[in-house]
């Protein structure tokens, strides 16, 4: 019987294909937190060295899961785990980037930066014991806003989330029914309100939904214009979110004394702080099986600690301070080995 | 009113609400183009076919999308379609009235109808899991075991359409049924099975579900196969759901593409059925 | 003469061995490939059936956190969705059908066939995108708020329409389900009402019968069995649909008895965390999700086909 020649000519060409070497990219996986600024450091890094990063932003219950089953070079996590989870698993966990956690509503009439809530009042809001706008709790913290009579729709994040630890955290902290009640982790049970997939899914169903209030990383608030809120923080303050308060927040933190960097920063003392201000971690496997693409996505934090701060602050994330990323280095080589050697080809 | 009026007033009732339910489906898909032409266009631009998947808040296109889309599909059908073919053809010459074709033909029935995102999980099990990682050649295993219901179904139903005179002729002549089939039925029957195809293709470039968890997405560039590799559905999926102007625009312009490559391949598979059949109506 | 020759007809003899393999082995695979759906959900549910039992179905909590799944939170929106769609679909496509058969003058006939037949075609996820930007502020802004004005104060009725309008949520879904479904049940109907004999209606007609009576009386009752599977083929891509629903269900995994209310299927909660679970007895409790829409389906569908086939056997002759 002929095979056609076709046949032949196509056959080679879908070897041709299966043979083909691509650059080596580094795969990621995980928080939907600070996927923005990666996405930014991902584009300017293949320009520059043409490596891409494959960055796969679902949420950093899915990073820990993918790193866990070692599908990808590197997790990403906005909750850090904690050091007992990290030795038993052979992580190393550092921090990359810290930026806040915003609340974002969207009611008729109101702009960005007007309404002002505190931690108690966005917990009985997500406990759904207050159900509209125009509440005396809100009205009370607004005497010269007009709320409309609007019902409350609550928007959470549906899947395991770091961002979802961070303001469950705060609320918990805010709220001692919150904290009972639900409680603080990547994934709770909301009792009321809308699911939503990612950072990227809040501020969606958030602007697609009236009266909707939602929370996401400040950069998805800023890059999409939607109304985020003040709140009061610990001292007492009303705040706006900001890098100078994220800033602030983060300035007493004490990574030194930290193990394996776990540190919380939600309800950080300080006049000038934000309350729900976070880190976003990295997970890679102290010592790695394949240390090539390892080494090249060390290379690439460490071009994106020192490059990557300018693109940071334009999208109000705060790089990390010096002396912290000299300590994450020294961890580096101290921590990721692969026969003996440290597998991060820099300093 | 009298009996005769009553059953006149409830004939035009009912009649004209079929009319409206027609009406009404027809708005429906009407809306539906509507919106896909009206959001889809302003999102089309040459960029869709020249550059890749942008991060957020840049713009970019759908290259490397349209291009793992159509490897997958075509993967998927070069491997699902020769057994779906090949099944059809023994379910038609070979076990025609056996205990095992009619139970073949009915679970064939089933996979036809069986939700897909039943096969992704299976695909997950027993393939992602193995290789450790999510791969092209995951998804299109995904999109083949789709494929093969339909075009099993077609070539059956094709091969069984080709008039008994010719069959026999072949078998008079002393030709085993391989020689009959491959040098007379699939001929024959050549523009349904082509049909068959088509609607499988129809059928596999729209599915999302099966791919989520073999395929994943890739926001580069990608012809590995062993690699995740970023698809239509997939960057669809994700891109519609997010806040971004830009995203959202990939989002519509890509279902546009879907949706009119689709609709074509399907009118095209019934126009050919339809000269099929006109010309075994003409008495050939 | 070629075909006397021992050796050719020896070779010939080869050939057809092996292609008859071939074909079977192929057919074979089918089965295979069904079994292996079976068994290789069966395996991975494994750990959360040994671990929850029965009580799986019967629970509602879903918390990843304290590892603590319960089926019945999925299953009820599965239900509740798929039983709207039913409801809005079934009289849609038999009025599409009748429309069709009986009423529409011979040269729409065909290009109106063909529109329904494309809404078939059209992908899942198309129905989502255009349910979540469309549909879904069109419920929120205009239906929404007017069903819980005027129905949310009837007793009984009224508590199917507490609660603010979110404009996505489990009516929704079940609408966006009505709009897929609703192609297939009107072709298979049409296709069902084309097989019976002329003859008759002509009866019925001739005895002074309106078309709807003869519709009503006649055909509906003669194509009994091929309706009923065409609703529940049409139910079985309802339950099974996954992307149409996944846009506008709201990921809740709560079950509430107002139908404004965000909800779950099981195919979007499997859609929406198996990528992301972490965790043995979560990845198993959705692999179990996803074996009970499997049982689900395949009785369903499996039950469809038999009808279906029972009317094609029967080649249309009244019982």
């Amino acid at each position: 019987m002929k095979i056609p020649n076709r046949l032949v000519v196509f056959a080679a060409a879908v070897a041709v294909s299966l043979a083909a070497v691509a650059a080596t990219d580094i795969s990621g996986a995980g928080a939907t937190f600070p996927y923005p600024i990666y996405a930014k450091w991902a584009d300017a890094y293949k320009k520059l060295t043409g490596i891409g990063l494959n960055y796969q932003s679902i949420g950093s219950g899915g990073g820990i899961k993918q790193i866990k089953a070692k599908t990808v070079t590197f997790g990403a996590s906005d909750m850090p785990l904690k050091p007992d989870d990290l030795k038993a698993a052979g992580l190393l966990q550092f921090p990359m980037i810290i930026g806040g956690v915003v609340p974002v509503v969207n009611v008729k009439g109101i702009q960005a930066g007007q309404l002002h809530l505190d931690g108690a009042t966005v917990a009985s809001i997500y406990l759904g014991d207050i159900t509209q706008w125009d509440a005396p709790q809100i009205k009370r913290l607004n005497p010269k806003l007009a709320l409309p009579s609007t019902a409350i729709a609550p928007v959470y994040r549906s899947d395991g989330s770091g961002t979802n630890f961070l303001f469950s955290d705060y609320l918990s902290k805010a709220s001692p029914k919150f904290q009972s009640s639900i409680g603080a982790n990547t994934s709770v049970q909301w009792p009321t309100g809308i699911g939503a997939k990612g950072n990227e899914g809040v501020a969606n169903m958030t602007t697609q939904t009236d009266g909707a209030i939602g929370y996401v990383e400040y950069a998805y608030a800023k890059q999409n214009k939607m109304a985020y809120t003040l709140l009061t923080n610990k001292a007492g303050a009303a705040v706006a979110p900001s890098a100078e308060s994220f800033q602030a927040a983060a300035a007493n933190a004490d990574w030194v004394h930290a193990d394996s960097y776990y540190l919380i920063l939600t309800d950080q003392a300080g006049a000038k702080s934000w309350p729900i201000t976070g880190a976003s971690f990295i997970l890679v496997y102290k010592q790695p099986g394949d240390p090539a693409p390892v080494n090249e996505a060390m290379k690439f934090f460490a071009w994106a600690y020192k490059d990557g701060a300018s693109m940071a602050a334009e999208l109000d994330y705060v790089p990390l301070p010096p002396p912290l990323i000299a300590q994450v280095k020294k961890s580096w080589v101290s921590e990721i080995t692969s026969g003996g050697h440290p597998v991060w080809s820099g300093k | 009113m009298n009996r005769r009026a009553l059953r006149k007033a409830k004939n035009s009732a009912f009649l004209v609400l079929s009319l409206i339910a027609t009406m009404t489906g027809l708005a429906c898909l009407a809306a539906i183009l509507w919106t896909l032409l009206s959001h889809g266009l302003a999102g089309m631009s040459w960029r869709l076919f020249a550059e890749m998947t942008p991060p957020p808040g840049s713009r970019g296109g759908l290259l490397n999308a349209l291009y793992g889309s159509g490897v997958m599909t075509l993967l998927g059908i070069l491997i699902g379609s020769p057994i779906g073919v090949l099944a059809g053809t023994y379910l038609a010459e070979y076990g025609r009235n056996s205990r095992l074709s009619t139970v073949i033909r009915f679970i064939n029935d089933v996979l036809l109808s069986a939700p897909s995102i039943i096969i992704g999980l299976f695909v997950y099990e027993i393939v992602v899991v193995r290789m450790g990682h999510f791969s092209a050649i995951a998804g299109a295993l995904a999109l083949a075991i789709l494929a093969i219901p339909v075009t099993l179904r077609t070539t059956e139903d094709m091969l069984n359409l080709v008039p008994i005179g010719m069959k026999d002729s072949s078998a008079a002549l002393g030709a085993y049924p391989w020689r009959t089939t491959l040098s007379v039925l699939y001929p024959a029957a050549r523009s349904g099975i082509v049909t068959g195809l088509l609607l499988a293709i129809a059928r596999i470039s729209g599915e999302t579900a099966p791919l989520l968890f073999t395929a994943l997405n890739n926001q580069f560039w990608s012809t590995q196969l062993n690699a995740p590799m970023a698809n239509l559905p997939v960057v669809i999926f994700q891109f519609a759901l997010s806040p971004y102007k830009d995203w959202q625009d990939l989002a519509w312009a890509g279902a546009l593409i879907i949706t009119a490559t689709i609709l074509i391949l399907s009118i095209s598979a019934r126009v050919i059925l339809a000269m099929l059949q006109s010309e075994r109506g003409s008495g050939r | 003469m070629a075909i006397i020759d021992p050796r050719h007809a020896a070779k010939q003899l080869i050939y057809e061995r092996i292609f008859r393999s071939a074909t079977l082995s192929a057919a074979i695979l089918v089965l295979l490939i069904l079994g292996g759906v079976a068994v290789s959900l069966l395996r991975g549910a494994w750990p959360a059936i040994s671990h929850f039992g029965f009580s799986f179905v019967t629970r509602e909590i879903w918390n990843p956190v304290t590892d603590e799944y319960g089926a019945l939170a999925p299953i009820y929106g599965t239900v509740v969705t798929s039983a709207i769609a039913m409801l809005l679909a079934v009289p849609a496509g038999f009025g599409i059908a009748l429309f069709l058969t009986e009423l529409c003058p011979p040269l729409l006939k065909r290009p109106f066939g063909v529109a329904v037949e494309l809404l078939a075609a059209v992908p899942s996820i198309i129905f989502g995108i255009w349910g979540l930007f469309v549909l879904a502020p069109v419920l929120q802004r205009h239906v929404q708020p007017w069903l819980i004005g005027h129905l949310g104060h009837v007793p009984y009725v009224g508590n199917l329409f507490k609660g603010p309008p979110f404009g996505i949520g489990v009516l929704t879904a079940g609408v966006v389900l009505a709009i897929m479904v609703l192609p297939f049940i009107a072709a298979t109907m049409r296709d069902v009402f084309d097989t019976v004999p002329p003859m008759l209606k002509e009866s019925g007609y001739g005895l002074g019968a309106t078309t709807w009576e003869v519709m009503w009386n006649v055909v509906v009752p003669h194509s009994r069995v091929g309706i009923v599977g065409g609703i529940m083929l049409g139910l079985g891509r309802a339950l099974g649909e996954t992307m149409a629903v996944t846009f506008v269900i709201g990921n809740a995994h709560r079950i509430s008895s107002s139908l404004l209310a965000p909800g779950t299927t099981i195919s979007s909660a499997i859609a929406n965390e198996f990528t992301e679970a972490v965790g043995d007895l979560y990845t198993s409790s959705l692999i179990a999700l996803g074996l009970l829409l499997f049982l689900i389906t395949f009785t369903v569908i499996a039950a469809a086909q038999a009808m279906l086939r029972r009317l094609e056997s029967r080649g249309g002759f009244a019982a």
